[in-house]
């Protein structure tokens, strides 16, 4: 059927074929974003002796379809003298970065929709060009409140990226691979082998730092719903809103997913008798998922000036002594232990 | 000393050791019992002394307690009872007019206190609503009516207080 295809039609069959694709990747993508808001809420609810959203459905399944056609139907307001169209591009920014970042991501060993080999480079340089869209929000509304919020923000996500960036140059050390399907397989040979192990510290920075990256509590200062109600997207109401939010639950589940990736084996089964596949990676995923919620429950927010220096005067030093660490190590008969 | 208290210090901070107990804490209670009423069909616990909506009572043989003594009026801190009365054909003191603004009421349970004949009384109903200004303002009628409705239970109530009043 696909031969046929495409020997009449190469061009236009590649084309539909590859849209195929990202159809079947986005939108389950989007059907998991609305449902890790309504895991959050129960979670979350767990944690504080209450039952969550539980009227909408079974077991309040059906919450998230209710939140989103209210959102459908709320009034998009434009603010007075603001730049439309900034103001309509940024949620798109935002949101379109979270998204393209999956197009290298492996599911399995060859499901993948791009399996490019500069992999992990595209997904850094796709997840900061999301902050163009905070910076623009806060620019584009017309309001001193969303400017600084977008300020803050910007600071905050670019700091981090760099925390981030050099844990991952850990990965790339041991891997000696930027594909993300090569990395994985790096990490064949059960438990032992992943990547968690020998770069421990670089593991628990790098899910701080998305964690900080991707504006979650406790580093939420930019949306601090308990004191300024939100920081770059103030001015944004409706469905523009709720791209924003999407975008920030992609981003959740992306990260997470890079970290299932980097370093926790990805597809790869911990154990020998059972198989590896993509189930392994999705359970891995919702793992790491679970941790941004338990992490929202129980810590008070940072305090910005607390959350700039962990980031330039903890993090950065760490990551770079770690990688400079491993580069000795590679050097000496203990190189066995980082592959 | 103050050197291991400092690495002893750094260490913590660098383990995480505070945000593990931290976490190990909500991890606990997201397996805990919950807590959460589930209102219209749950409801929580009430006393026989709530002071909920008000009621006007009768006696047994349908005549209204009210005598239109005006206690109540008097002590209502928020001025909410408005009270018009007259003299009935059998030389009895009634009440023409017997409203209770409910958006002024404080619900201090005063009245009741103060009625000799236990005619105005405050009931356990607390989920009431009025859709429309002045749907609030109960009138003579109304508090009678809500009296009847739930004399059962008021009578309980007031039996099971008797001996503290």
């Amino acid at each position: 059927m696909e031969d046929i295809l495409f020997n009449y039609f190469p061009s236009a069959a590649n084309i539909i074929w590859i849209i195929l694709k990202i159809i079947a990747i986005v939108i389950p993508l989007m059907i998991s974003v609305a449902y890790l808001t309504y895991f959050e809420r129960k979670v979350i609810g767990y944690m504080q002796g209450r039952i969550g959203p539980n009227r909408v459905g079974y077991f309040g399944l059906l919450q998230p379809i209710a939140d989103a056609l209210k959102l459908m139907f709320k009034e998009i307001i434009l603010p007075t003298k603001s730049n439309k169209f900034l103001f309509f591009l940024a949620p798109i920014l935002t949101i379109a970065p979270a998204f393209a970042a999956w197009a290298v991501i492996p599911f399995d060993i060859g499901l993948v929709l791009a399996d490019v080999n500069a992999g992990l480079l595209y997904i850094l340089a796709m997840t900061s060009i999301a902050v163009y869209g905070v910076i623009i929000a806060g620019w584009a509304s017309n309001s001193k409140y969303a400017f600084l919020g977008s300020l803050r923000s910007a600071a905050q996500i670019v700091s981090y990226e760099i925390a981030m960036g050099f844990s991952l140059v850990g990965v790339l050390m041991c891997a000696n691979s930027l594909n993300l399907s090569q990395i994985v397989l790096g990490q064949s040979g059960g438990l032992s082998q992943w990547y968690i192990w020998p770069l421990f510290p670089l593991f628990i920075i790098y899910f701080i730092s998305a964690v900080a990256e991707t504006n979650r509590a406790p580093f939420d200062v930019a949306e601090g719903e308990s004191e300024i109600v939100a920081g770059f997207h103030v001015e944004y109401s409706g469905m523009a809103f709720a791209v924003f939010f999407l975008a920030e639950y992609a981003n959740m589940i992306l990260v997470s997913m890079l970290a299932a990736l980097m370093f926790l084996g990805g597809w790869l089964s911990p154990v020998e008798f059972i198989p590896d596949g993509a189930p392994w990676l999705f359970v891995k995923v919702g793992f790491l998922l679970f941790f941004f919620l338990w992490f929202r429950a129980t810590f008070p927010r940072y305090r910005y000036d607390q959350i700039m220096r962990l980031g330039w005067k903890v993090f950065i030093p760490i990551t770079l002594f770690w990688i400079v660490f491993i580069g000795i190590m590679m050097q000496t008969p203990y190189q066995g232990m980082f592959h | 000393m103050m050197l291991i208290k400092k690495t002893i210090d750094l260490l913590k901070s660098l383990s995480l050791y505070e945000l593990v107990i931290g976490m190990a804490l909500t991890g606990r209670y997201f397996f805990s019992k919950k807590v959460t009423i589930q209102y219209p069909e749950e409801r929580t616990p009430q006393s026989p002394r709530f002071r909920g909506l008000h009621a006007l009572r009768r006696y047994p043989n349908g005549e209204e307690r009210c005598i239109a003594c005006k206690l109540c009026e008097a002590v209502c801190p928020a001025l909410a009872i408005t009270i018009e009365s007259e003299m009935r054909e059998d030389n009895t003191r009634r009440t023409t007019r017997y409203d209770i603004d409910l958006t002024k009421c404080i619900f201090c349970g005063f009245c009741e206190e103060s009625c000799p004949v236990d005619a105005i009384v405050e009931t356990r109903i607390f989920d009431y609503h009025g859709e429309q200004r002045g749907d609030l303002l109960y009138t003579k009628e109304m508090l009678l009516e809500v009296g009847d409705k739930n004399e059962k239970q008021i009578a309980i109530d007031r039996q099971q207080e008797a001996k503290y009043r």
